[in-house]
C-alpha cells in the first residue's frame, strides 16, 4: 500500500497551551489511485502530508509510506516518493536541467543515468528545448511544472502534491490536471491537497474532506456528493420586494426546497425536484437564478461552514 | 526546545550531494566570490602593513606586515565561512526553501545542516588558500611550514561556521545577522591578535581574549608562517576542534526546533 496512515494525531505545543491540529486521521490509499485531500486553510492538510514524509514527528498513531515505518524508515521510505511542494522551490541559480541533475543527486542517481532522461522529462512538464534556460526566465506555471518534473526523477511509486494548482491561471492548470491524469494512468499513485473542488471531482478517484484536524467524509466524489447533500441547486439573487433574496428567502424558501442557506446575497435552495420553486421564481421578475446539480462544493461548504478561514 | 532536538546527529553519503550543490552555484560565481573573498583582508594587510609598518619597524622580531599575514590569513578564513553560513545559508533555509526542497528527497534535516558545515568551511579554505598564494607571492612567508597552514584553515572554517549555524538558526531575517558581528565577530577579532599581539592587552581582558576561538587558530598559523613550530598545537587544535563539535550539535538542535515542527 502506498500510504496507510492510522489514528494519526499530531500536537503543537506542550502542555496548558498545546494545540491539536490533527485528531485521529485515517487515511488508506490504493495503488494507482489518486486521492484528494480537501480542506479549508488551517484543516491540517500540510501537516498530515508533512507527517507521512516523517518531517515532523507525529504525536500518536502509526504511518507506513510506500510500505515501511515513518519516522524510522522516512528517508528510505521518501526515495521511493515524489512530492511538489506547495511553494517554489527551485533552485534559481541553476538552470532547469540542472534543477533536475542536481535533484536526482539527492536521490543518490548518478549524473550520467538522469542526463539522458532531462529531455524525456522536459517534455512531461511541456518545457521542450528548456533546458538550459534560468529559472528567472519562467512563467508561475512553468515553475511549477518543471517542480512536477523535478518530483518524477526518481520514478516514484507515490507522488505527493500540495495544492498544485494554486496560483496558476487555467491553461496551466489544464496541462497540470492532464500530466496527472496521464501519471495515474501508468501506474503512479497521486495524493494530492487542494481547496479546488473542481480540481478534485475531476482528478480524484477518492477524496477525503478534512477540517479541524479530522476526517469529515470520505469516498468517491460522486458517493460523497450522494450521502451529503440533495442533488439539485437553485441559487436565487437579486431584488425582491425592495429588498434581497434573503427577504424572498425567509418566506418562500422553506415551503420549495428541503434546505436553503443565505451567503453573502445569495439564497443556496437544495432540493430533490426543482421544478416547483422555478415555477416561482419564475414569477418573481427581480430575482435572478442558476439552476444546477450539486456539485462538491456544496458538500464542502455545508460540512466546513460557510464563514471565512484564515 | 526538548532534549530529543539534541538527539547525536545521524548522518549519510547524501550530505556530498548536498555538498555538491553549493559548490556547484559557488563553481558558476568562483571567480566574483574569490576576489570579493581575497581583495578586503589583502587591502587591509597591505594598507596596514606597509602603512603602520613605516612606524611599527618590527613585532615579535619580524616586520609588522609579516605579523599580519598570519591574522590577516585566520580572520578573512573567519569572515568567509560566518558570512556563507548567515546569509547564504540563511538564503537557502528561509528564502529559497532549498532546504524543504532537499528534505522531500531521501535526505535528513541533519545531513543538510552538516553539509553546510562542510561547505562553508571548504569555501573558507579555497579563500583562506588565495590569500595564502597572495602572503607568498608577496615573500611574507617563505617556510614549507606554511602548507600546513592549510588543515589549520580548514578547520578554522569548520569552527567559525559551526558558530555560524547557530546563529541562522535563530535568525528571523538578515538584520539579526549584524549582532553577531558587532557583538562577537568584531571585538573578537580585536582581542585574538589579529593586529597586534595579546601581550598588548590588559590582564583582565586577556584572560577571556585567549579562550576565543580566533585566538587560537592565530596561535597555529602566524608561527607556520614565519616558519615556526607553534607551541601548544594540542591545546589549539583540541579547542577549535570541541568549539566546532559544541557549536554544530547546538546547530542542528537550533535548526531540528525550527524546521521539523
Amino acid at each position: 500500500m502506498p500510504l496507510e496512515i492510522t489514528g494519526l494525531v499530531k500536537r503543537f505545543g506542550r502542555g496548558a497551551e498545546a494545540r491539536e491540529v490533527l485528531r485521529g486521521i485515517d487515511l488508506r490509499l490504493a495503488p494507482g489511485e489518486c486521492f484528494a485531500l480537501l480542506g479549508p486553510n488551517g484543516a491540517g492538510k500540510t501537516t498530515t502530508l508533512r507527517c507521512a514524509l516523517g518531517l515532523t514527528s507525529a504525536s500518536a498513531g502509526s504511518i507506513r509510506l510506500c510500505g515501511l515505518p515513518v519516522p524510522e524508515q522516512a528517508r528510505e521510505a521518501r526515495a521511493r516518493v515524489g512530492v511538489v511542494p506547495q511553494l517554489d522551490s527551485l533552485d534559481p541559480d541553476f538552470t532547469c536541467a540542472e534543477n533536475l541533475v542536481v535533484f536526482a543527486g539527492y536521490f543518490g542517481i548518478r549524473d550520467s543515468e538522469i542526463r539522458p532522461r532531462i529531455p524525456e522529462l522536459l517534455a512531461f512538464a511541456g518545457l521542450e528545448g528548456k533546458d538550459n534556460a534560468p529559472i528567472q526566465s519562467l512563467s508561475g506555471g512553468m515553475k511549477r511544472r518543471l517542480t512536477l518534473a523535478r518530483a518524477l526523477v526518481n520514478k516514484p511509486e507515490l507522488l505527493i502534491l500540495d495544492e498544485p494548482t494554486t496560483g496558476l491561471d487555467p491553461q496551466a492548470r489544464h496541462l497540470i490536471w492532464e500530466r496527472l491524469r496521464r501519471l495515474t494512468a501508468a501506474g503512479t499513485t497521486i495524493l494530492l491537497t487542494t481547496h479546488f473542488m473542481d480540481e478534485a471531482e475531476r482528478l480524484a478517484h477518492r477524496l477525503a474532506i478534512l477540517d479541524d484536524g479530522r476526517i469529515l467524509t470520505e469516498g468517491s466524489p460522486r458517493e460523497v456528493i450522494a450521502a451529503h447533500i440533495e442533488p439539485q441547486v437553485v441559487e436565487v439573487f437579486g431584488e425582491w420586494k425592495g429588498s434581497g433574496a434573503a427577504a424572498w428567502a425567509a418566506e418562500h424558501a422553506g415551503a420549495l426546497s428541503r434546505r436553503c442557506e443565505i451567503s453573502g446575497e445569495t439564497a443556496f435552495c437544495y432540493t430533490d425536484d426543482a421544478s416547483p420553486l422555478l415555477a416561482h421564481l419564475a414569477h418573481q421578475p427581480g430575482l435572478r437564478t442558476l439552476h444546477r446539480p450539486a456539485n462538491l462544493e456544496d458538500v464542502f461548504l455545508k460540512l466546513t461552514g460557510r464563514e471565512l478561514r484564515d | 526546545m526538548t532534549l530529543h532536538h539534541f538527539a547525536p546527529p545521524r548522518l549519510s553519503p547524501r550530505l556530498f550531494a548536498v555538498w555538491r550543490r553549493n559548490f556547484l552555484v559557488w563553481r558558476k560565481l568562483a571567480l566574483p566570490s574569490i576576489v570579493g573573498n581575497l581583495a578586503d583582508p589583502v587591502i587591509y594587510m597591505l594598507g596596514l602593513g606597509y602603512g603602520l609598518g613605516m612606524l611599527v619597524p618590527e613585532v615579535e622580531g619580524v616586520s609588522y606586515i609579516a605579523f599580519l599575514a598570519g591574522g590577516t590569513l585566520c580572520y578573512s578564513t573567519m569572515n568567509a565561512a560566518t558570512f556563507e553560513t548567515l546569509y547564504s545559508g540563511f538564503s537557502r533555509m528561509h528564502v529559497q526553501k532549498t532546504w524543504e526542497a532537499i528534505m522531500n528527497a531521501p535526505v535528513a534535516l541533519d545531513d543538510i545542516v552538516a553539509a553546510e558545515l562542510i561547505w562553508a568551511a571548504s569555501k573558507a579554505c579555497m579563500a583562506g588558500m588565495a590569500i595564502l598564494a597572495v602572503i607568498a607571492a608577496f615573500g611574507f612567508t617563505a617556510s614549507s611550514l606554511a602548507l600546513a597552514a592549510i588543515p589549520v584553515v580548514f578547520l578554522t572554517g569548520l569552527c567559525f561556521a559551526a558558530l555560524g549555524l547557530i546563529m541562522t538558526a535563530l535568525a528571523p531575517s538578515y538584520d539579526f545577522f549584524m549582532y553577531y558581528f558587532t557583538l562577537f565577530v568584531t571585538p573578537m577579532t580585536m582581542l585574538s591578535g589579529v593586529f597586534f599581539p595579546q601581550s598588548q592587552l590588559p590582564d583582565a581582558v586577556r584572560g577571556v581574549a585567549d579562550q576565543l576561538p580566533l585566538a587560537h587558530a592565530v596561535s597555529l598559523v602566524r608561527p607556520l608562517l614565519l616558519g615556526q613550530v607553534p607551541q601548544q598545537i594540542g591545546l589549539h587544535l583540541a579547542v577549535l576542534t570541541a568549539v566546532t563539535v559544541l557549536a554544530f550539535w547546538l546547530a542542528l538542535a537550533l535548526t531540528r526546533r525550527r524546521l521539523l515542527k
